[in-house]
């Protein structure tokens, strides 16, 4: 597919599913209450539209646009379109890291400890899954690493949950490792689009390093690339992405595992044009879970997001396995 | 004209050394083939050749300076380096996997134009012209292999580089691919390979290494190298009279 083919179609679905998730849910807003806000009228539908419906969607986007270019940057990196910032285990890592910063009462004291809690913990996630899988990337080494440090981070998480001081802490944890957006506010946008877009600038700066490595780690460092810097990014970017995400979202799974495998046939199998349209699709596909979960969600019992993404993404990791054993075979 | 010059270069693991105090020319245009049997550290060498593995000892020169100085920028333009197992993770088109040999030279004053230019160039030169638009993961292994051959051949790096480029390659395709080793080395690109069809490298190689244990054994022309007691020694192989030059070739087209 032609690269303005492929914008369009992106851009199209991205507008469509923006209007959708403003306009729909449990109390729909009429299309005068977004008449409303650009001619800065007071309404309660436009109220509702710029404190609640906006801030969710551009909260739902910036974490999705993350999850999916950090899995089109993984996969290209490992050479394993099973890499993905659940799969290996660099999401519980991110949950471990903001779960502390919860448990200790320091979110309380500094704003930002939330996010950056999160995102060490990630960075932490993803260089042990570096040195565990090394430079091989062999499909089963880099899944079994990421067992590893994702059993280590639920278990870790655990026994945080475990020594919580009372029901409430236990169950503020437990809802927010569910992942959802139901808590977005503007505050919530402006906490995690410095770090994301940070990310999604330095992800796309690996470019050329993931493209040689489609001829072997060898090949890329002969062709100039894959050297030092390269390792730093990946980690700093999978960091930023998934630990900003995990910080004002919780855990929302498999969005990067799904985004680029289903784009990757569109772009040529090239993992550099691949990184771009995965931020879009990922945000489309978050935005467009999120509406699903607005819907499904009773008066009193609410859906969360990461239970959504992972009933649907479970049985695509289970496809996936399969076929990459066929592959391999 | 020297181009890489080995001075007493070792290399070693845990389980002992796996180069052994080398020291070789590596140059003139034409081509050098490293033989001898499986373990010898023939891969070994050429990837410290390549600058992709530091030795231990000794000092490797890449014509005037030394190769651990050389920028990774730099040295990417000016070797190019195919490995043994090389395979492409992703079906990826032959067209875009020779275009990665042009990786090293983009820079703002390279133009899109002239790369396709030297893509199709290669391509052709290697006989796959015609298949560039399939994913190369389709390709039969001898097809692969000139694809992989002319992505090598795009970086127009005056050192060629390859690890066993003819390895589980049918008879035509080994000659196909020694044909356009010895066109580059004729337009004075220095051809640097290891091989174990030895009749094959007897006949086109200008220099032949006989290597044994991460030392070498011998170093000149094929006939002064490969003679029958040298292959016997080194291979524990009977050939009466030494090897023989193949007098195989491909029929003009």
């Amino acid at each position: 597919m032609s690269r303005l083919k492929l914008w369009s179609l992106l851009a199209g679905l991205f507008t469509t599913s923006a209007l959708v998730s403003l306009l729909a849910g449990p109390q729909g807003v009429s299309i005068s209450g977004l008449l409303d806000v650009l001619a800065g009228r007071d309404s309660l539908d436009a109220e509702v539209l710029v404190q609640l419906r906006l801030p969710r969607l551009m909260l739902g986007a910036l974490v999705g646009a993350g999850l999916g270019m950090s899995g089109a940057m993984l996969q290209g990196y490992f050479r394993n379109p099973l890499a993905d910032p659940g799969v290996i285990g660099v999401s519980a890592c991110g949950g471990l890291g903001a779960v502390l910063a919860l448990y200790f009462g320091v979110t309380g004291v500094v704003a930002m400890a939330l996010p950056v809690a999160a995102v060490l913990g990630s960075a932490i996630g993803v260089a042990l899954v570096l040195l565990l899988a090394g430079r091989s990337a062999r499909a089963t080494t880099l899944v079994l690493a990421g067992v590893a440090v994702s059993a280590t981070a639920s278990a870790l998480t655990a026994l945080v949950m475990n020594l919580a001081p009372n029901p409430w802490a236990l169950a503020e944890i437990a809802y927010w490792l569910m992942g959802s957006l139901i808590d977005a506010s503007w505050h919530e946008v402006l906490f995690a689009s410095p770090f994301i877009l940070a990310g999604l600038v330095l992800a796309a700066s690996t470019g050329r390093t993931l493209d040689a490595l489609s001829l072997g780690e060898e090949e890329a460092r002969s062709l100039g690339q894959n050297g030092a810097y390269a390792r730093y990014a990946i980690v700093g970017a999978t960091a930023l992405m998934v630990g900003a995400g995990v910080a004002v979202a919780g855990s929302i799974g498999f969005v990067g595992l799904v985004t680029p495998h289903v784009l990757r046939p569109l772009v040529g199998h090239q993992p550099s044009r691949l990184l771009w349209p995965c931020a879009l699709g990922g945000a489309i596909l978050v935005m467009s879970a999120d509406l699903a979960v607005r819907f499904l969600s009773g008066p009193g019992m609410p859906l969360y997001l990461g239970v959504l993404t992972a009933l649907l993404g479970a049985p695509f990791f289970l496809w996936l396995v399969r076929k990459t054993r066929e592959d391999l075979a | 004209m020297r181009r890489l010059i080995f001075d007493r270069v070792s290399v070693s693991s845990r389980r002992g050394p796996r180069l052994d105090g080398v020291s070789l020319a590596m140059g003139e245009p034409g081509i050098t083939a490293f033989v001898g049997p499986n373990g010898a550290g023939k891969s070994t060498l050429l990837r410290v050749a390549a600058g992709l593995l530091a030795p231990d000892e000794g000092q490797v020169w890449l014509e005037d300076e030394a190769l651990s100085a050389v920028s990774d920028a730099d040295r990417a333009r000016r070797i190019a380096f195919l490995s043994a197992d090389g395979r492409a993770a992703w079906p990826l088109s032959a067209w875009a996997i020779v275009e990665l040999g042009r990786l090293p030279h983009r820079t703002a004053r390279a133009t899109r134009a002239e790369d396709a230019a030297i893509v199709s160039n290669a391509l052709h030169r290697c006989g796959v012209a015609h298949l560039a638009d399939l994913p190369v993961t389709s390709l039969s292994s001898g097809e692969q292999a000139r694809v992989f051959l002319a992505r090598t051949l795009a970086t127009q790096a005056p050192l060629l580089i390859l690890d066993e480029p003819t390895a589980a390659l049918d008879p035509h395709h080994q000659l196909a691919i020694m044909d356009v080793l010895s066109e580059e080395a004729a337009n004075g690109v220095t051809v640097v390979l290891a091989a174990h069809a030895l009749d094959l490298v007897s006949a086109r190689a200008d220099q032949v290494v006989l290597m044994s244990e991460g030392q070498v054994v011998a170093a000149g022309t094929p006939q002064h190298c490969l003679t029958e007691e040298r292959i016997r020694q080194v291979f524990g192989v009977v050939a009466p009279g030494g090897i023989q030059p193949t007098p195989w070739s491909l029929p003009p087209s």
